[in-house]
């Protein structure tokens, strides 16, 4: 079975984002870029299934601009054995995204499509229930825990109230959550290695995708920035302050 | 024309989630409807009926609902999607499972955790963790919309709308539920809660959660956790607070033995009163913090116990 992972370059999850003077934006010149965190997560466990003998090729895809190529190494880097980079600069929507990534599941035919549930710029969280939608499969979102079985895919997954798992018939979507695993660093002799991997490159055009935006951003924003307030000596002084507040 | 709000509940009861997208939906298009799927949920129908200003609560009582799975829940939101121009759901686990599919065959974006409402196409929505705000214009299409329950005050109850019952859309029939286990607490749910008190990596192990499980019921609170708190399994998995956790926005938000990682601020920061506890003076939690106090919590906390008994 071939699992298809798509990955997202986005900025480091440790940079602070600055938002641009003329609000069109976030500031993106000379940050720091890396794999999205839950995307990373994605390629791991495709790497487990690899190793258990559960997977027998991992695809990486990504969507953007020339510097995704980094993210795809750090992908085969991994232990993904090939991938593939949809050129485009410019505005993605999740439903374009997933539109694009509907062709590629189409051409590539995996058994299984590893996404994260949400890339950490947009904070969207729809990609994978897009595309799971399109290709008419199931889906087991924020993914805790995955075991292949006979035909199907048992899924555990974070909700509000605690886990749920449920059943789905394979080909299937997951996207998976923070808990799924812990992803490895890639090995010096596995980064060398993945400079030999091959990374196919192709453009939206190719899969016949209309990827203009369809919402139009009128501005972005700093958020009401919240300001330190008082420093108490003592925690008997901390519940008097919260008394006279009416909090507590 | 009008919108519809995808009811979040239990089966027995409605989540206060749904009152605070019914006033979300209020604002976009008039009239109101509540769609209440789910497996003997008929009570729920009833108590959504009571939300002041719906107009009409659908039911669509079948097992095939029981667990709310994206796959045959999204095919009834499509069976009856023509006859609404916004389609609402809380930007909770099941809202944020189901709507992408439903905004994905009527080919039309989905606008995810809207903070406020503009005017009837333009919203307010969170990007990087809530490092930016992002304004954004919908227009000329169906609105498919979840909603940052934490920004919405409740729509109060008072109303008495009609229930009508809808048969079942088909099942895809590619998904099965097998199991679930939810963690049970006598204490508030973490995102209607009045008060919450959070422990991070500070608090070393499970047991020493009594520390602060102890407050909670001292104080009515509900009891959140940073992610290196759940990723230790200090506490449970729906107990993370932050950008990939669960939003919180309580009247007190007491933060013990917690950095203040961006992560973790996107899902409290909007809290009406801060208070960090922490042994680090330098740690960025006290950034955003009403109150803070630069201590041991291990003394704390107990003192803290103690003074609330005076
Ligand atoms: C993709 C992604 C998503 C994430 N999502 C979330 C999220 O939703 N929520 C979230 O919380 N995090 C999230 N994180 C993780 C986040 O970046 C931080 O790693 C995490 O919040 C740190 O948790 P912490 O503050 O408990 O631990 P630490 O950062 O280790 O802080 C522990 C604090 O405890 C203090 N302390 C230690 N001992 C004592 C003592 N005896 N008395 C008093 N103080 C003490 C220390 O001074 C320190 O400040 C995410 C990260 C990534 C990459
Ligand atoms: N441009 C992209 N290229 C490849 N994968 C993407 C892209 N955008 C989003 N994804 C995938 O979709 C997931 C969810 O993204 P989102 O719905 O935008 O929050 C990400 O974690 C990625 O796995």
């Amino acid at each position: 079975m071939k699992v298809l992972v798509p990955v997202k370059r986005v900025i480091d999850f440790n940079v602070a984002v600055r938002v641009k003077a003329d609000r069109t934006g976030v500031d993106l010149t000379n940050v720091k870029m890396s794999i999205n965190p839950f995307d990373e997560i994605a390629v791991e466990e495709a790497v487990r299934l690899k190793e258990k003998g559960k997977a027998s090729e991992i695809i990486a895809v990504s969507i953007g601009p020339a510097g995704a190529q980094e993210t795809l190494r750090t992908a085969l880097a991994m232990g993904a054995d090939r991938a593939i980079l949809v050129k485009h600069d410019g505005e993605l929507e999740p439903l374009a995204v997933a539109k694009i990534l509907k062709a590629v599941a189409i051409e590539e035919q995996p058994g299984l499509i590893l996404l994260g549930k949400q890339a950490i710029d947009d904070d969207c969280n729809q990609v994978g229930q897009m595309l799971a939608a399109l290709l008419a499969w199931p889906q087991g979102t924020f993914a805790a825990k995955v075991e292949i079985e006979e035909g199907s895919i048992a899924v555990t997954r974070e909700v509000d109230g605690g886990l749920q798992t449920v059943s789905l018939r394979l080909p299937a979507v997951v996207t998976t959550d923070l808990r799924l695993n812990e992803p490895r660093y890639a090995s010096l002799p596995n980064i060398m290695k993945a400079r030999k991997k091959p990374i196919a490159e192709k453009t939206v055009a190719d899969y016949g995708v209309d990827a203009a935006p369809r919402l139009k951003v009128l501005e972005v924003r700093e958020p009401e920035k919240r300001r330190a307030g008082a420093r108490v000596a003592s925690a008997t002084e901390l519940v008097g302050k919260l008394r006279e507040r009416g909090v507590i | 024309m009008a919108s519809l709000v995808l009811a979040e509940h239990n089966n027995s009861s409605l989540d206060e989630a749904t009152a605070k997208t019914v006033t979300a939906a209020a604002q976009i298009s008039l009239p109101v409807h509540v769609l209440v799927a789910g497996a003997n949920c008929a009570g729920v129908a009833q108590q959504a009926a009571k939300l002041a200003g719906v107009e009409k609560v659908l039911l669509a009582d079948d097992a095939r609902y029981a667990n709310f799975l994206a796959e045959p829940m999204a095919e009834l939101v499509l069976a009856h999607a023509s006859s609404y121009d916004a389609i609402l759901a809380p930007a909770t686990a099941n809202g944020k499972n189901i709507l992408p599919r439903v905004a994905a065959k009527l080919d039309v974006p989905q606008i995810s955790e809207i903070l406020a409402v503009e005017s009837a196409d333009v919203f307010r929505r969170p990007i990087y963790a809530g490092n930016a705000i992002q304004k954004v214009e919908a227009k000329g299409f169906k609105k498919i919309i979840t909603v940052r329950v934490a920004a919405f005050a409740a729509t109060p109850s008072g109303g008495n709308a009609a229930i009508e019952t809808i048969p079942p859309a088909d099942d895809p029939g590619r998904s099965r539920f097998v199991t679930e286990n939810l963690s049970r607490s006598e204490r508030p749910e973490l995102t209607a809660a009045k008060i919450v008190i959070s422990g991070g990596r500070g608090l070393q192990s499970k047991d020493n959660f009594a520390l602060i499980e102890r407050i909670a019921d001292r104080l009515g609170a509900a009891v959140g956790a940073s992610r290196a708190a759940v990723d230790a399994g200090f506490v449970p998995n729906d107990r993370q607070v932050g950008q990939t956790g669960k939003i919180v926005a309580p009247e007190l938000y007491i933060a013990v033995g917690i950095s203040g990682a961006i992560q973790h601020l996107a899902g409290m920061k909007d809290s009406k009163v801060i208070v960090a506890i922490n042994k680090d003076e330098g740690a960025p939690i006290f950034g955003v913090a009403d109150y803070g106090l630069v201590a041991d919590l291990f003394e704390a906390l107990p003192e803290f116990e103690k003074a609330l008994d005076r």
